[in-house]
């Protein structure tokens, strides 16, 4: 599939030069454009396809309320924002500005709109951009000289990566989701374990999973170190897509679909590299470390030295634990969190806030615990809102916010403070990431709404669920 | 981009493994819209000591803050240097502190195309080479390395020398300092042919079905 999708975007292959590629769709946010924009400004160029360039605000926008939206207090991250809307305007890029309905995380914003469909080149100033290989597309990270390639010509200079498929197969065992999923991969092939290569997401358990379930494993496919990673399009695919804004019509939707089925892996295709999971055989993870692939399962323990893979890791371990405040050997169980952080471009879908809805339902936020729940995108919260999951998170005494980035990075004020530790549904837990000095665990919705509860990292396995109460 | 061939330096050892481009430079800084001035920032959370509100304390046991290793333009680290976060504002922190080039076992993918555009030598070598250039520059911080882009080859004045690796058409681009949107341009005649043919492929653009 990854060797259809690029041939279909080849404008060139100059000898001993990267090929020349054109790129479908670049999406834009606020904190990797300035500078590309200034660029433009600079050399006397026009942004070249207008109609292939979608912004938004995610990163930088504060989450507290409407009005600390509209009138951002921190004069660096207002000044950004104006930035975005300035050029958007000056170069005529749509742009879905803060309150607007159809604002939201980038990559939530994308496949929501059906601008992100299967088959097409997708990149963005963001490596998350990994998401939207969920649906079968070609869909990287790029650095802000690039963002302002691709506004000049629409296309991107790239050496062609490794093939690599990773087989899930079976079905995921109660209480394991797409997050643990991709949490397991990252854990067994290392944070540098693709590099160089373009993932393919295959098999039964993959399958299984809805376009959502999808999009989060696609999503943490940079975090093992992936160019790219993709699932082939199917019946999923298509139901989600048909309908949206950007999504073919009538007689153009039939064509597209027959297109996209041809985009599917030849039976007998070689990839570089192959790997298969038994899914049966996993359970609820949780990242106990300082990157993406310091993982174990919630009923097991902070690895000890000697389970380090090599001097490397040895290093990294003991930096983790004093950094994390953690024993080895302690179980995972036993760790308490003082925040918890249900949202991001991994896991603020509609579907991950039924699933922590449903282990909030009937309980409260433990008091030593300040949760809060960051809906993806505007269309999510409003969604939810609807079937009111809102009541559900505040009465529980979840935060309920305005859709954005917020504590995945805390850029905006949304932070952990020094040592303060949060059960995380986002997909980064270096040194620093969510807050100076914060300490970062990172698993599925329904574990982080457990954690909410309990104070500490509890397997959702065992959890008792409140029935519907009825009048 | 300035063209870049042979450099001779002192060098800066961080012997760390799998250095996240958070730590390269953490996220404040990627609010502002300038282009320049990030390398006050570089390494910031390891720089300095910020447990003093309103006051700035630089760490006196980081090596960037050792007056020994000051004007240095190499950079030692460990493998998977740069993963993370494809911010390129990491690159231009290495670059405009002055870091020239970066020598470790293995770099993460985007962050080494964002030192490619920003004219950095990234210079591949083995795990006990990239010690000893740590043990030599952490013995003696005044240890001079020497890089030649065109030979590829690192060497020092106490017998080390090393091949590495590099493409050779961002070797090529490195030694003459050239913008990669002009290279593109060169292709404008082929981008045009090939995009009026691909347009008419209507799942491919956003706004391709405004008017059906």
């Amino acid at each position: 599939m990854f060797e259809k999708v690029w041939q279909n975007h080849v404008v060139a292959e100059p000898a001993g030069e990267p090929t020349i590629l054109y790129i479908d769709l670049q999406l834009v946010h606020e904190v990797t454009s300035p500078q590309a924009f200034e660029g433009l400004r600079l050399a006397g160029r026009k942004l070249r396809r207008p109609d292939r360039h979608i912004a938004t605000v995610d990163h930088n926008v504060p989450t507290t309320s409407v009005h600390d939206r509209l009138v951002i207090a921190d004069q660096i991250a207002a000044a950004q924002v104006n930035a975005l809307r300035k050029n958007c305007k000056e170069f005529g890029v749509e742009f879905f500005d803060v309150q607007d309905p159809g604002q939201g995380i980038v990559h939530m914003i994308g496949p929501e709109l059906g601008a992100t469909k299967p088959g097409m080149t997708i990149v963005c100033g963001d490596s998350h951009t990994s998401t939207h290989g969920a649906f079968g597309a070609l869909a990287f990270g790029i650095g802000t000289s690039e963002v302002e390639h691709v506004m000049a010509t629409q296309t991107l200079p790239q050496s062609k990566p490794k093939t690599f498929r990773i087989n899930v197969e079976g079905e995921l065992p109660y209480g394991v989701t797409a997050k643990d999923i991709i949490l397991d991969i990252i854990g067994r092939i290392g944070t540098a374990g693709a590099t160089g290569y373009a993932i393919e997401y295959a098999g039964s358990a993959i399958r299984a999973l809805s376009m959502e379930g999808r999009m989060t494993i696609c999503n943490m496919s940079i975090e093992a170190g992936a160019r790219a990673g993709m699932i082939a399009p199917d019946e999923t695919t298509f139901a989600y897509l048909k309908g949206r804004r950007f999504s073919p019509k009538g007689e153009a939707w039939d064509r597209a679909v027959a297109h996209w089925r041809s985009l599917v892996t030849d039976p007998g295709a070689t990839f570089d590299r192959e790997l298969t999971i038994d899914a049966t055989k996993l359970a609820p993870s949780v990242t106990w470390g300082t990157s993406p692939g310091m993982v174990t399962t919630i009923t097991g323990k902070v690895p000890t030295l000697d389970e380090a893979k090599d001097d490397a890791d040895r290093k990294g371990f003991e930096r983790a634990y004093e950094y994390m405040a953690l024993t080895p050997g302690m179980p995972v169980e036993e760790i308490k969190v003082d925040a918890v952080f249900l949202g991001s471009c991994t896991n603020g879908r509609i579907e991950d806030l039924r699933a922590a809805a449903k282990v909030v339902r009937g309980h409260h936020v433990a008091t030593t615990v300040r949760a809060m729940v960051v809906p993806g995108s505007q269309k999510v919260k409003h969604q939810a809102e609807e079937e009111g999951l809102d009541l559900i998170f505040k009465s529980a005494g979840f935060e309920w916010r305005e859709p954005g980035c917020s504590m995945c990075l805390g850029m905006n004020p949304d932070i952990l403070q020094p040592g303060e530790r949060c059960a995380s549904t986002s997909n980064r837990n270096f040194e620093g990431r969510q807050g100076r000095g914060g300490r970062t665990h990172l698993l599925s919705p329904e574990m982080a709404a457990a954690a909410a509860i309990t104070g500490h990292l509890t397997d959702i396995r065992k959890w008792e669920f409140e029935e519907t109460a009825k009048s | 981009m300035q063209p870049i061939n042979i450099l001779t330096s002192t060098a800066v050892p961080l012997p760390l493994p799998n250095i996240d481009t958070d730590q390269i430079i953490p996220k404040q800084f990627l609010k502002r819209i300038e282009r320049t001035g990030y390398g006050d920032f570089l390494f910031y959370d390891w720089r300095y000591n910020l447990d003093i509100p309103d006051h700035v304390e630089p760490r006196r046991d980081f090596v960037l803050n050792k007056p020994e290793y000051k004007g240095s333009e190499i950079l030692l680290a460990e493998k998977n240097f740069g993963c993370g976060s494809s911010r390129e504002h990491a690159a231009w922190a290495i670059n405009q502190y002055g870091f020239r080039a970066v020598i470790a076992p293995s770099f993460a993918d985007i962050f080494f195309s964002n030192a490619g555009k920003n004219g950095i030598i990234l210079a591949p070598l083995t795990d006990a080479e990239v010690e000893t250039l740590i043990q030599r520059s952490t013995a003696n911080p005044k240890h001079l390395i020497t890089i030649n882009l065109e030979a590829q080859t690192v060497s020092d004045d106490e017998g080390f020398s090393a091949h590495f690796d590099i493409d050779p058409f961002r070797k090529y681009c490195l030694l003459n300092g050239l913008d990669d949107i002009g290279l593109t341009l060169r292709h404008e005649s082929d981008l045009n042919n090939f995009e009026s043919q691909h347009d008419q492929e209507f799942w491919s653009a956003p706004k391709a079905n405004e008017a059906a």
